[in-house]
C-alpha cells in the first residue's frame, strides 16, 4: 500500500506503534471489508452472487494489520475467504464484486468467482480453493524471492483448520530447510466449518505448530489492529533478514458462516454477539481513534467514502455484461 | 430516501423461504449488520443482516409467513437524512453478452496444416535416453537462468536413475535442489515458484508417486491461469518414469498418462526414442505452460540415434510416422512403440504393411497425423501399457470414429495392459504387459475380412 516507505522506517521504531495517520488509513481499510462483505452478502441473498462465498466480517484486523508491514514486492496468498486480502493489497472493490457477479469485468473475467481471483500487478497470488494448497504455494512464492535474491517476503494465510493439513508440515519442513522469506499466518477463527479448533486440534497453541522445524511462533490478538501490525512488523523483518520462516497465530473470529449457506449450529448466538460486542476490531479502532484526537467529523468522511466505494462497486457489478461466450475458449493454455 | 430490503437467499438452490421472526420492530434503528430477522429454509434457520442504515419504516411480511419466494420485498428502510443508504434495486437480470448466447463451438485444436515434413536436423549420434534428457536439461539450464532441477536425489545422489548426473558439478545447489521426500509440499512450491515466472524441473522419482501430489498438478497447475482469467501463468515441467518397470509390482508401476491426457490446462508428453526425450524435454522446458513428461524406466539406458544439432529442439503436438505402411495402423506411444515396431516387422513377413506412428504427445493429441493415415490404411490398432478402460486407446479411436468412420474396414482394436494391478511374478507380470504377439494379433484378425 502506499504507506509502505513510512512502514519501513518504522520498523526501528515499532515499540510507539503506527502513527495515528496511519491507523485512520487501517480504519479506512478495515471498514472498506466490513462494508464489502456486508454488500457481498446482500447481493448474495439477491442471487446476484452464485455457489461458495466466504465472508471475512469480522477477521478485517488481521490482514490490514499484517498488510502495514509489507513493503511493494511482497507476496500474497490466502485460501478461499480472500475478500479481505483483495481489498487489503489494493485490488479495486469493483473488480472482486463484479468478479463475485461473474461478470466481464471482474478480476478473472467471471472464470474465478469467489475463490479464484489473482493480481499480478498488486501480487496478490489467490484466492485457493482446496484447503491447504496455498501453503506449499505459498513456501514456492518464498522460494521465488530466495532464488532471485530479492528481499522481497511472501505471507502466506490459512486457516486454523488447514492447519491440520499434512502439506502444511511438508511446507514448514521446506521453508526452515531452505531459508524460505515466508510469514505463515494461521487466522484462527475458531471454527473450521462447523468443527471447533477444540475438536480438531490437538495442538493447543498453534504458533507453536513450527517449533520442531525451529520456526519461531507468536500467538497475536487478531481482534487488535495494533497488536497484528506490530507482530507482523517482526515476524516480516526476521524474513527480510534471511532468518527463514516466521508464524503468526492471529486469534480471531468470524462472525457470519464458513460459507452463504451454514446455519451455524455449532456456536450460540450469544457467543457471536458477544464477540461483536466486546472485541469487535473496527469498534474498537473506531473507540481508540477518538480516543487520540481523531475528530468525528473526519471518521465520518472517512466511512461516507467508504459507502461511495461500495455502492459505485456494486453497480458496476451489476451492470458489467456477462463475459462473452468466447472467453469459455480463452486462458486454457498459454500461447507457446 | 427509502431502501427496499429483500427476501435473501441463504443458499445457493433457496428459492423460498419462512419469515419466522422479526428481530426489529417499525421504528427501529438499525446499523450495518445488525440481525433484523430469522429465515427458515428446509435445511436451517438463518438470520439475515442488515447491510444498509435507517430506520424501518415498513415491515412488508409478517413473521411466520410461509413460502416467501426470494428477491421479494420484506421491510422498508427509511434513511435518515443525508447519510441514507442509497436505495438498492432489486436484482436486474445479468445484462447478457450476447442474445440468446448458445456455447461458443471448440476452436479447432488442430489448425496447422501439418503437411511440411519434420524438420531435417543433420548429422545423428547414438546415445541413450538418460543421456538425452539430461543434455536437454543441461542445454536449457546454460540458456535460462530461471530454469532448475529440483526432486528427490536430483543432487548429490546424482539422480535415483541418473538422469540429472553431472548437473549439480555445474549448475551447483542453487539450480539443482535435492528435496525431502514430501511430494505434495514440493510439488506445491515448484509450482507457486513457477507462478512467478521461474521454470522449474520436477523430477518425480517415478509417477506413482506424483499422486500424492496431484491435487497441486491439476487444481493449482493446470487451472490457475484459466481461474485467473489469464493473469497467471504456471510453466513447469512434471518429470520421471511412468508405467511398468520390471518386477516392481502394483504400486510401483502404473501408467498415468489418461490420467494427464484428460485435463484441459496441461499439455502431455511420452517420448520413446533418444531424439523425442531430447527435443520434446528441451520444447517442454520452453513451454509456457505445465507439461507432464512420461518418461520410462526400461528406455532410460536404450540407445537411439540423435541429431547432434546444438540447437534440436521438436515441437510439442506432433506425432511422428516411425515407420510407413498402407494395410494397418498401429499407433503407441513410449515403450511400446518399440513394441509396435517389432509387430510391423513381423506382419511385414507376412506380407503385412504396417503403418506405426508414435504419439510423442497425447495431449494436444494429433489426431491430424492419425486420421491421414488411417484413411490410408483404413485399419486401426492402438498399444498402450496402461490399463483400457477409459484409457488412451479407447480416446485414439473414439477419435478415428468421430473423423474417418466411413474410411474403416474394420472395428478399431485396442491392445493394452490387462485390468488388473500389476504383478510382481515374472510369468504374470509377462502375461499382464502387451507382447509383440499381442499386436500381430489384434493386426491380422482386422485384415481377415480383407484378404
Amino acid at each position: 500500500m502506499a504507506q509502505a516507505a513510512e512502514n519501513r522506517k518504522r520498523g526501528k521504531t515499532r515499540a510507539s506503534g503506527p502513527a495515528t495517520e496511519h491507523l485512520v488509513r487501517a480504519y479506512h481499510d478495515m471498514l472498506l471489508i466490513r462494508r464489502f462483505e456486508e454488500r457481498a452478502g446482500q447481493l448474495y441473498g439477491m442471487g446476484l452472487i452464485g455457489g461458495f462465498c466466504h465472508l471475512y466480517i469480522g477477521q478485517e484486523a488481521v490482514v490490514v494489520g499484517v498488510q502495514m508491514a509489507l513493503k511493494e514486492g511482497d507476496q500474497v496468498i490466502t485460501s478461499y475467504r480472500d475478500h479481505g486480502h483483495m481489498l487489503a493489497t489494493g485490488m479495486a472493490a469493483r473488480g472482486v464484486m463484479a468478479e463475485l457477479t461473474g461478470r466481464s469485468g471482474g478480476y478473472s473475467h467471471g472464470k474465478g468467482g469467489s475463490m479464484h481471483m489473482f493480481s499480478r500487478e498488486k501480487n496478490f497470488f489467490g484466492g485457493h480453493g482446496i484447503v491447504g494448497a496455498q501453503v506449499s504455494l505459498g513456501a514456492g512464492l518464498a522460494f521465488a524471492n530466495a532464488y532471485r535474491g530479492n528481499d522481497n517476503v511472501s505471507v502466506t494465510y490459512f486457516g486454523e483448520g488447514a492447519s491440520n493439513q499434512g502439506q502444511v508440515y511438508e511446507s514448514f519442513n521446506l521453508a526452515a530447510l531452505l531459508k524460505l522469506p515466508v510469514v505463515f499466518v494461521i487466522e484462527n477463527n475458531r471454527y473450521g466449518m462447523g468443527t471447533s479448533v477444540e475438536r480438531s486440534s490437538a495442538s493447543k497453541n498453534l504458533a507453536l505448530n513450527g517449533a520442531p522445524w525451529g520456526i519461531p511462533g507468536r500467538q497475536v490478538d487478531g481482534m487488535n489492529v495494533v497488536a497484528v501490525h506490530e507482530a507482523a512488523v517482526e515476524a516480516v523483518a526476521h524474513c527480510r533478514a534471511g532468518q527463514g520462516p516466521f508464524l503468526l497465530e492471529m486469534q480471531t473470529y468470524r462472525y457470519r458462516g464458513h460459507s452463504m449457506s451454514d446455519p451455524a449450529k455449532y456456536r450460540t448466538r450469544e457467543e457471536v454477539q458477544k464477540m461483536r460486542a466486546e472485541h469487535d476490531p473496527i469498534d474498537h479502532l473506531r473507540a481508540q481513534l477518538t480516543e487520540a484526537g481523531v475528530e468525528e467529523a473526519k471518521l465520518k468522511t472517512i466511512e461516507d467514502e467508504v459507502k461511495a466505494v461500495i455502492q459505485e462497486a456494486a453497480e458496476f457489478a451489476q451492470a458489467s455484461p456477462e463475459p462473452d461466450p468466447s472467453e469459455l475458449w480463452t486462458d486454457v493454455l498459454a500461447e507457446a | 430516501m427509502s431502501t427496499q430490503i429483500l427476501m435473501p437467499a441463504l443458499s445457493p438452490t433457496m428459492t423460498e423461504g419462512k419469515l419466522a421472526r422479526w428481530l426489529k420492530k417499525v421504528g427501529d434503528a438499525v446499523r450495518a449488520g445488525d440481525v433484523i430477522a430469522e429465515i427458515e429454509t428446509d435445511k436451517a434457520t438463518m438470520e439475515v443482516e442488515a447491510v444498509d442504515e435507517g430506520k424501518i419504516a415498513q415491515i412488508l411480511v409478517e413473521e411466520g409467513t410461509e413460502g416467501v419466494a426470494v428477491n421479494t420485498p420484506i421491510a422498508v428502510l427509511a434513511g435518515e437524512g443525508e447519510s441514507a443508504a442509497p436505495a438498492v434495486k432489486p436484482a436486474a437480470p445479468a445484462p447478457a453478452a450476447k442474445p440468446a448466447a448458445s456455447p461458443a463451438p471448440a476452436p479447432a485444436v488442430h489448425a496447422q496444416a501439418h503437411a511440411a515434413a519434420e524438420k531435417d536436423w543433420g548429422a545423428q549420434a547414438p546415445i541413450t535416453v538418460r543421456e538425452a534428457l539430461r543434455d536437454a536439461m543441461a542445454a536449457e539450464m546454460r540458456r535460462d537462468g530461471d530454469v532448475f532441477l529440483l526432486g528427490e536425489e536430483v543432487a548429490q545422489y546424482q539422480g535415483a536413475y541418473k538422469i540429472s548426473q553431472g548437473l549439480l558439478d555445474e549448475f551447483g545447489p542453487k539450480r539443482v535442489i535435492d528435496t525431502p521426500i514430501a511430494e505434495h509440499g514440493f510439488t506445491g512450491m515448484a509450482v507457486g515458484a513457477a507462478m512467478t515466472g521461474l521454470k522449474p524441473i520436477l523430477e518425480f522419482m517415478t509417477f506413482n508417486f506424483a499422486m500424492q501430489a496431484i491435487d497441486h498438478i491439476i487444481n493449482s497447475a493446470a487451472k490457475t491461469r484459466y481461474m485467473s482469467g489469464g493473469q497467471m501463468h504456471c510453466p513447469i515441467v512434471f518429470r520421471g518414469p511412468n508405467g511398468a518397470a520390471s518386477r516392481v509390482a502394483a504400486q510401483h508401476s502404473q501408467c498415468y498418462a489418461s490420467w494427464y491426457a484428460h485435463v484441459p490446462g496441461l499439455k502431455v508428453i511420452a517420448p520413446w526414442s533418444s531424439a523425442d526425450a531430447k527435443g520434446l524435454l528441451r520444447a517442454a522446458i520452453r513451454d509456457p505452460n505445465p507439461v507432464i513428461f512420461l518418461e520410462n524406466e526400461i528406455l532410460y539406458g536404450h540407445t537411439f540415434d540423435c541429431p547432434t544439432d546444438e540447437e534440436f529442439i521438436l515441437p510439442i503436438g506432433r506425432a511422428k510416422i516411425e515407420r510407413a505402411g498402407t494395410d494397418v495402423t498401429i499407433v503407441a506411444f513410449s515403450i511400446m512403440v518399440g513394441v509396435a515396431l517389432q509387430a510391423a516387422e513381423a506382419l511385414a513377413a507376412e506380407g503385412i504393411s504396417a503403418e506405426v506412428i508414435n504419439l510423442r504427445t497425447l495431449r494436444p493429441l494429433d489426431t491430424e497425423t492419425i486420421v491421414a493415415s488411417v484413411k490410408k490404411t483404413s485399419r486401426l490398432v492402438t498399444v498402450e501399457e496402461g490399463w483400457p478402460f477409459a484409457g488412451i486407446g479407447a480416446e485414439v479411436c473414439m477419435q478415428i470414429i468421430e473423423h474417418c468412420f466411413d474410411w474403416l474396414d474394420a472395428p478399431p482394436s485396442r491392445v493394452h495392459g490387462l485390468d488388473v494391478p500389476l504383478p510382481y511374478a515374472a510369468n504374470l507380470e509377462k502375461l499382464a504387459l502387451p507382447q509383440p504377439d499381442w499386436v500381430t494379433d489384434a493386426a491380422r484378425k482386422l485384415m481377415h475380412g480383407a484378404r
